[in-house]
């Protein structure tokens, strides 16, 4: 490898780092101000205009709250706890592809931080590791609500995580690869694998919104039985860290979401359009369109949020392992049959 | 070869500690960080499919598991149970033996040409996928078979027997 | 048993039909209910800038009332302390001196008159008491402060603003 290769993709990794980060910190915003239009409220607006200096306020807020250790928790564990979060948040976005190769010149930069031939595995992986950063807080916190709170976490993340991934299998059996890029090139113009796989896109929806903790399988930090779950005892920044890396667990999601199943960077047209404009201008077109895709579905999570009440533990558990799992099951059987008829 | 001394250098220390720690939940998260530089072990033979699984199913999930259920566990000093003198003697005793059995058959081993696959490709999906379902299908089949009596038997013993249960009301 | 009033209703649960179990019916109309809220128009009154109309008999903070030629109404007859249920008024009577008969109607005038609005629960009474309806809870909200002390209004802040101002 070149060092110019290395710098270009130590750029791109430092800019989809930043538009995370970015993205995470609007969504916060977002929430809150869509909140208040389903609600017929106006929302934050006093800092900044129309309130758009709110997330810098807040962080502000959060650096500079006292920062609590309790007493009996184990205090490298209560700091390990919020960073693993955060950093399990982060490394989903390594595999995602944000756009079609820019071609500058006789140079093509793939917008794809590394396209290993596992990609989907390597996003179960980094989601299953979430787990620790809640457990392991929780746990770490010495308080009886937090347990709890990290226990539910952790079952109902486990619980989901199965029909994650089986519905996945029967979209691996359409595409024939694991590998993301490729996914996302299979799907060009608008053979989009929802129109292929739509249940299996609202298993993987349903499950997604479980392993990100929103609303309705908010229950973590179901603060009427909890108080505030796994971080009853978290203040100042490491609770940030923790909510914050909810935001970008939405942001990664709403992304895998758009790759596997919303066509990715493709849009109806796109070869017209990039032929008119470009193979610069292009591709560009299509990470607008991605990143399009993504903020509806963020919208969507949103949307949900406002509109539906949390499960109650025992139907969520009915939910994840009577309905999911036999759905799941039977769509992998139908895929498979459809497929062998049509070869 | 430098990082692989590493890894495993880092492999053994954790693994160390694991048996070391005082506290089970330390060991617990001790074990999830040596089963972590082994998914770079495999990373680093290639084997790309095994370590991501290995990385899902070991740390994902079986010592998410296993963290539950220490967890829930009262960890008080009072509750930890006395060992007789006698079983701590008879402990030191196995383990000598063990330890005895390990480098003994170690040494008949003698040293061992590594292991040269003849496909380095072996480790990837597709071809994994293609030995798998080819070569080994019927040991690849009878396992899974092996897995789903393992859960039956679970839930068999799960699920409350209803007759025993009448009779206790 | 039989009803007496014969508005004795027996109801039946019907069991849910396939689309009532699987729920999505029901959560996509819900959807679209909040969507529904998403574009109507927010009915919030901004509140420093913007504010809320107060109806007629609304009460807010009490004024002191002058009469037509602007002098001070209340003579201190202690009537609206006496009424207070809460016992936020006192007062100290004085007499009028000469040269003073533009400033006070009658030949008594309270000297000090404090109301404590942390005590006052904005009854009214007062107002009923007073025989020379000098005392009006016809102001705005009584606003927030940091300090008890602070909350105890004086005639500073009681009486009206002189006429001719």
């Amino acid at each position: 490898m070149e060092l110019a290769d290395i710098a270009i993709k130590f750029g791109l990794i430092i800019i989809i780092f930043a538009i995370s980060l970015v993205v995470a910190m609007y969504s916060t915003y977002a929430e809150r101000k869509i909140a208040a239009f389903f609600q017929d409220r106006v929302g934050p607006n006093r800092a900044g205009p129309w309130g758009i200096l709110q997330p810098m306020a807040d962080g502000a807020k959060m650096f500079m709250k006292e920062e609590i250790i309790p007493t009996n928790a184990t205090p490298f564990l209560f700091i390990v706890g919020p960073s693993l979060a955060i950093l399990t948040a982060c490394i989903g976005s390594a595999v995602i592809p944000w756009g079609q190769n820019l071609v500058i010149g006789d140079k093509v930069i793939p917008l794809q931080v590394t396209d290993i031939n596992v990609g989907i595995l390597y996003i179960f992986g980094v989601v299953s590791l979430g787990v620790y950063g809640v457990m392991i807080g929780g746990w770490a916190s010495n308080n009886k609500y937090s347990l709890l709170g990290a226990i539910r976490a952790a079952s109902q993340n486990i619980s989901y995580e199965i029909s994650m991934g089986l519905s996945i299998i029967a979209l691996l059996m359409v595409t024939g690869t694991l590998s993301l890029g490729e996914i996302a090139q299979q799907q060009h113009g608008w053979h989009w694998n929802v129109l292929y796989q739509p249940v299996g896109f609202l298993l993987f929806m349903i499950c997604a919104f479980a392993e990100t903790n929103r609303t309705p399988f908010d229950l973590p930090e179901c603060e009427t039985e909890l108080v505030g779950g796994y971080h009853t005892e978290y203040s100042s920044m490491k609770l940030g860290f923790y909510l914050f890396a909810e935001y970008i667990n939405m942001f990664i999601s709403s992304a895998v979401m758009a790759t596997l199943y919303w066509g990715g960077y493709n849009y109806p047209g796109m070869d017209w359009v990039t032929a008119h404009v470009g193979p610069v201008i292009g591709p560009l077109i299509g990470t607008g369109v991605f990143f399009a895709k993504i903020f509806a579905f963020i919208f969507f999570f949103m949307w949900v949020r406002w509109t539906i009440p949390r499960f109650r533990y025992d139907q969520l558990m009915d939910l994840g392992w009577k309905i999911l799992i036999p759905l799941a099951i039977a769509n992998i059987v139908i895929t498979g049959i459809v497929i062998t008829f049509l070869n | 070869m430098s990082t692989f001394y590493f890894i495993a250098f880092l492999s053994i220390f954790f693994s160390i500690l694991v048996i070391s720690a005082k506290n089970p939940v330390h060991s617990i998260l001790y074990l999830i960080l040596t089963f972590f530089t082994f998914t770079i072990h495999y990373i680093l033979m290639n084997a790309q499919f095994l370590a991501i699984v290995n990385f899902i199913v070991y740390m994902g999930a079986i010592l998410v598991l296993f963290l539950y259920t220490l967890m829930l566990i009262n960890l008080n000093k009072e509750s930890e149970p006395v060992k007789p003198f006698m079983v701590k003697i008879a402990a030191v005793f196995g383990g000598g033996v063990l330890a005895v059995a390990l480098v003994s058959s170690l040494k008949s081993l003698g040293v061992s040409d590594p292991v040269v696959l003849k496909n380095p490709e072996l480790g990837l999906v597709k071809n994994l996928g293609k030995v798998l379902f080819n070569e080994f299908l019927l040991p690849f089949e009878v396992s899974s078979v092996l897995l789903l009596s393992a859960m039956v038997g679970a839930v068999l013993l799960a699920t409350k027997d209803p007759q025993e249960t009448k009779a206790t009301i | 048993m039989e009803s007496l009033s014969n508005k004795k209703k027996q109801l039946t649960v019907k069991p849910l039909n396939f689309w009532e179990r699987a729920y999505l019916p029901a959560i996509v109309s819900g959807l679209g209910i909040t969507m529904k809220h998403f574009f109507k128009k927010p009915v919030t009154i901004q509140y420093p800038e913007q504010k809320r109309e107060f109806s007629e008999n609304y009460r807010g903070m009490h004024s002191l009332k002058r009469d037509e030629n602007g002098a001070e109404r209340c003579t201190a007859c202690g009537l609206c302390a006496l009424s207070c249920p809460a016992e936020a008024i006192t007062m100290q009577a004085a007499e009028r001196q000469k040269g003073e008969e533009n400033l006070y109607r009658e030949e008594k005038y309270a000297a000090v008159y404090e109301i404590n609005m942390l005590r006052c629960i904005f009854c009214g009474l007062c107002e009923e008491a007073c025989p020379k309806e000098a005392i009006y809870l016809d102001g705005d909200i009584v606003p927030s402060d940091y300090l008890r002390k602070d909350f105890i209004y004086g005639k500073d802040k009681l009486v009206e603003a002189p006429l001719n101002q």
